[in-house]
């Protein structure tokens, strides 16, 4: 027997027939399950993705050529503020947290729901006001100071309307987020199933963890950042405003403080659903179980204080610049350890290149160019010369999508058949994941370069000597744009006709698998129990030696196989193997 | 396994290790992506990029070669169910991939660190005698080459103290940069009558810019001298550089100002010394000769010549070229008269 199934014939399944999928109806209404909240999520945030990816298209048509040809300067500029709100506040945010964090954390941690069912329904019902508010600002001038909105920019009255407008929905938004991380930080904290110690928890709710504390510190900053901002604008106050005395780069402080940590509000969920991925389809253990929970506390708790990095030309002090020069260094080493454990991971495993897998390893590799420019950005010098650019556009994108994007389609690929019951058609979802790359390099990539040479972003109107690059980055761009095809298609139909999906189609280990294929309401039939750790793939036999350098089978600090001290425990005292249980009480199970 | 195949793989490794290394030097000095220098600080800036290229490539094919080789190699054989050997970690060589990182982003922030020093920024950590008296606040480390910004009150005050010919004579060339949608406006330390348009430099000598903005955040960018300063309304900010290299560079706003941000373009112009004094004698007459039909114009026409004498005496220029370039020049500069560039 493989860990697999031993893992789940130590859990029933629900018999398929209480797995009905409930009512359509439930999924347009105030439902408090946890599953229907987060297909609602999933399914809101991927629209406004696709609306998203409309502007970023009006923006890229007009960027094909060097004049202002296609919208108007004004237009322009609001085509890019609420594409760039959209993506971030609409899509990943939402996307990642809410629906992914949604769906798969009670299910991995044994739970029945969420902490607070109606906290969790009030958060989502928040999203979808908050954006067709927004997008209904484009009948009132939207705003055009860019999703950073800096004043005075953004306090001029030619764009009143849209700006008030774009405040409302953002801290709508932000108060979806502080909801939801108060909801995920209880859950994770209080909820998880007997014997479910923090090392025993799935990568994914660590992240979540890490996440949810990154967004309840941070977000009431941007809220009072937007508060303020809309005082200066609607009641004529001068807290930002230079022309009453405010200072307009504190409101850079403020929204700063935030939205760096955003950044990581909006990978580390992403790295946490990579790195349950990876495995699965590696059927390996993740490499360094501790190493990569503990590195995601720690980006956590340093993305908190680089925030003036995205400062260093607005007349930050030297010492200030040279402080976030290094902490943001810093970063680069948890998130190095990171990167280099999937690959170990990957190395030597038995990779079944699915399109889940693929798109898995696609995030790797487009996350890697993303983090090296961060590199780059992060040293004072080279930023000062870079920043607004082109370059710093590119390194953005490579970040979220090459790093969260990849990472949601690897979990949308992954995670389905749980979700719907359906298997996707692998067929189609390669040739996504080929169009997806090839546009999406095909669109930054180039971008690098315009930056160095000297495009300024946010710009309607460029040089004659940038057309070459701009007319292959919109190319790309199309392309990009016509990858989303195969998928939806895909992903519509076999959610109605698509081959009935197993419970445990990819063999699974975490306990989202040990549940029906859509589970049912409350999750579980029983108590689930955790005879495994997480990630334990061909741990069978306790006598098997593994070929890695400097390993002591005899030695837990320095043993690579199943007596590792690096290893995600099982629940100890339900452990299969009776060299994990630590109970003697338990030791007939 | 046999020490012939053990002997093989250790010399494939080190032969790939060896190509990689070689391919990330070559790279990292021929990547093509920097434009023209043409300031003292640009070979710095690209310096410290060559070596973070060189580390980049070296980390990217690393990665990407370790994924590519996985697809092919760690393929699941077609047929095998079972699961791959169970390695949970390895503790040496998770420290070595934390310890690598960590020593090369410390010597990166070391390298910056000193780059940006040699650059200009953080004079007064090794030499606080040459602050420049106004910049000294009690919060501040100094004057910061391009960086610290100044109090609204301060600004102000240092301005008008050191703006009437503070410099003349001194090796620094100073400016009064002030942004507005969509252009720029420059006014020289030492020549108090000329707000112009575009930017003009002598080539090897120091420019001081100190930047700020009349409506919204505006941002001073040449690429080619790799500096970029934010313009914010309140407040002054400086920057510093030596232009090194005689031409015309785009001058480029780089803050979102506007649905004509990207019109706000305007040219420095970097000339050799001998044009430059050239440049400055005519602006030094034409802005004189402004001043003398203002005068003209005025109801009070009895000044005008003693007015004129003054001020013809104190700047060392002869009656008689002053007469010349009055004819020249007649009406060819109106300074001041600057139309914002763009709107294209």
């Amino acid at each position: 027997m493989t860990q697999a199934q031993l893992q789940e014939s130590a859990s029933f399944a629900a018999p398929s027939s209480e797995t009905g999928g409930g009512n359509w109806r439930e999924y347009f209404g105030f439902s408090t399950d946890h599953k229907v909240i987060g297909i609602q999520y999933l399914v809101t945030t991927f629209v406004f993705f696709l609306i998203g990816g409309v502007l970023a298209e009006g923006l890229r048509t007009e960027l094909a050529t060097p004049e202002s040809d296609f919208v108007s300067p004004e237009l322009y500029n609001g085509l890019l503020t609420v594409h760039a709100t959209v993506m971030i506040f609409l899509w990943i945010v939402p996307g990642l947290t809410g629906g992914f964090g949604n769906y798969l954390v009670p299910l991995m941690i044994g739970a029945r729901d969420m902490a607070f069912p109606k906290l969790n329904a009030v958060a989502f019902w928040m999203i979808p006001p908050a954006g067709i508010l927004l997008l209904s600002s484009f009948f009132f001038g939207a705003a055009g100071a860019g999703w950073t909105s800096y004043p005075p920019l953004s306090l001029l009255d030619e764009t009143k309307i849209g700006e008030a407008i774009w405040i409302i929905s953002v801290l709508l938004l932000g108060t979806s987020s502080i909801l939801g991380a108060v909801n995920f930080i209880v859950t994770i904290l209080k909820m998880r199933l007997p014997g479910m110690g923090f090392f025993q928890m799935p990568l994914f709710c660590w992240a979540m963890l890490a996440t949810s504390a990154l967004a309840l510190v941070a977000t009431p900053v941007l809220a009072g950042a937007l508060i303020l901002l809309s005082f200066d604008l609607l009641a004529g106050t001068a807290f930002f405003n230079p022309t009453g005395g405010g200072d307009p780069v504190v409101y850079q402080h403020m929204f700063w403080f935030y939205s760096h940590p955003a950044v990581y509000i909006m990978i580390l969920p992403a790295f946490g659903l990579i790195s349950e991925i990876l495995p699965v389809h590696s059927r390996k253990p993740i490499f360094g179980y501790a190493a990569i929970a503990l590195s995601s506390c720690a980006i956590s708790f340093l993305g908190l204080v680089v925030w003036a990095h995205h400062m260093f030309t607005s007349g930050t002090p030297d010492w200030l610049r040279m402080f976030f020069m290094v902490a943001t260094m810093v970063i680069a080493v948890p998130t190095g350890i990171k990167v280099f454990s999937w690959l170990a991971t990957i190395w030597g495993g038995k990779l079944r290149l699915n399109s889940a897998m693929l798109f898995a390893m696609g995030f790797v590799s487009m996350f890697v160019v993303g983090g090296l420019s961060g590199i780059m950005v992060a040293a004072v010098p080279f930023d000062i010369h870079v920043h607004d650019t082109y370059f710093i556009v590119a390194h953005l994108h490579y970040v979220f999508f090459g790093g969260s994007v990849f990472g949601i389609y690897a979990a949308l690929y992954h995670w389905f058949p749980k979700i719907t019951g359906h298997m996707l058609n692998e067929t189609w979802g390669k040739i996504h994941f080929v169009l997806t790359f090839i546009g999406f390099n095909l669109t930054f990539l180039p971008m690098h370069k315009l930056g160095i040479e000297g495009m300024p972003r946010r710009i309607a109107l460029y040089d004659e000597q940038f057309a070459g690059l701009n007319l292959v980055c919109t190319i790309g761009s199309y392309i990009l744009a016509v990858s989303t095809i195969p998928f939806v298609v895909n992903a519509v139909w076999s959610w109605i006709k698509g081959p009935k999906a197993p419970d445990n189609p990819w063999d699974g280990l975490t306990l989202e698998w040990m549940t029906s294929s859509p589970p049912p309401v409350e999750n579980f039939r029983g108590e689930p129990v955790l005879v495994t750790g997480p990630y334990d793939y061909g741990v069978g036999d306790r006598s098997t030696e593994v070929d890695v350098p400097f390993s002591d089978a005899q030695d837990p600090a320095l043993a690579a196989g199943p007596g590792s001290a690096l290893r995600a425990d099982p629940d100890p005292s339900v452990a299969l193997h009776a060299d994990d249980r630590q109970d003697p009480g338990n030791s007939n199970p | 396994m046999s020490i012939f195949t053990i002997l093989l793989r250790t010399v494939l490794g080190i032969a790939v290790a060896v190509l990689v290394v070689l391919l990330s030097l070559w790279y990292g000095q021929n990547h093509g992506l920097l434009p023209v220098q043409a300031s003292e600080q640009a070979p710095l800036v690209d310096g410290l990029f060559n070596f973070m290229m060189t580390i980049a490539t070296g980390i990217f094919l690393l990665v990407q070669g370790i994924l590519v080789y996985s697809l092919f190699v760690f393929k699941r054989r077609r047929g095998d169910n079972s699961d791959a050997p169970p390695v949970h970690g390895n503790v040496p060589l998770e420290i070595v991939w934390t310890a690598i990182p960590t020593v090369i982003v410390t010597i990166l922030a070391i390298y910056s660190f000193d780059v940006y020093k040699a650059e200009g920024g953080i004079e007064t950590m090794t030499h606080p005698a040459v602050a420049h008296v106004h910049h000294e606040q009690p919060f501040t480390l100094g004057s910061a080459a391009y960086a610290a910004t100044l109090p609204e009150s301060d600004a102000l005050l240092a301005q008008s103290m050191e703006m009437p010919g503070a410099v003349e004579g001194s090796s620094q060339i100073e400016v009064s940069v002030a942004a507005l949608r969509y252009g720029w406006l420059f006014s020289y330390a030492d020549l108090p009558d000329v707000v112009d348009g575009e930017l003009h430099v002598p080539v090897g000598r120091e420019v001081n810019l100190k930047i700020t903005a009349n409506d919204v955040n505006h941002a001073f960018w040449v690429p080619e001298f790799r500096l970029k300063q934010d313009a914010i309304p309140g407040r002054e900010t400086v920057i510093h550089f030596k232009p090194t290299r005689v031409g015309q560079y785009v001058v480029r706003c780089a803050e979102l100002c506007g649905p004509y941000h990207g019109a706000m373009n305007t040219n420095v112009i970097v000339h050799t010394p001998e044009e430059y004094e050239t440049w400055h004698q005519e602006q030094l007459v034409a802005s004189r000769e402004a001043v003398h039909e203002t005068v003209a114009v005025a109801p009070v026409q009895t000044a005008q010549p003693a007015f004129l004498a003054a001020h013809v005496q104190e700047l060392g220029i002869q009656p008689a070229t002053l007469s010349a370039f009055r004819s020249a020049m007649a009406h060819s500069h109106q300074p001041a008269a600057v139309e914002a560039k763009g709107n294209s």
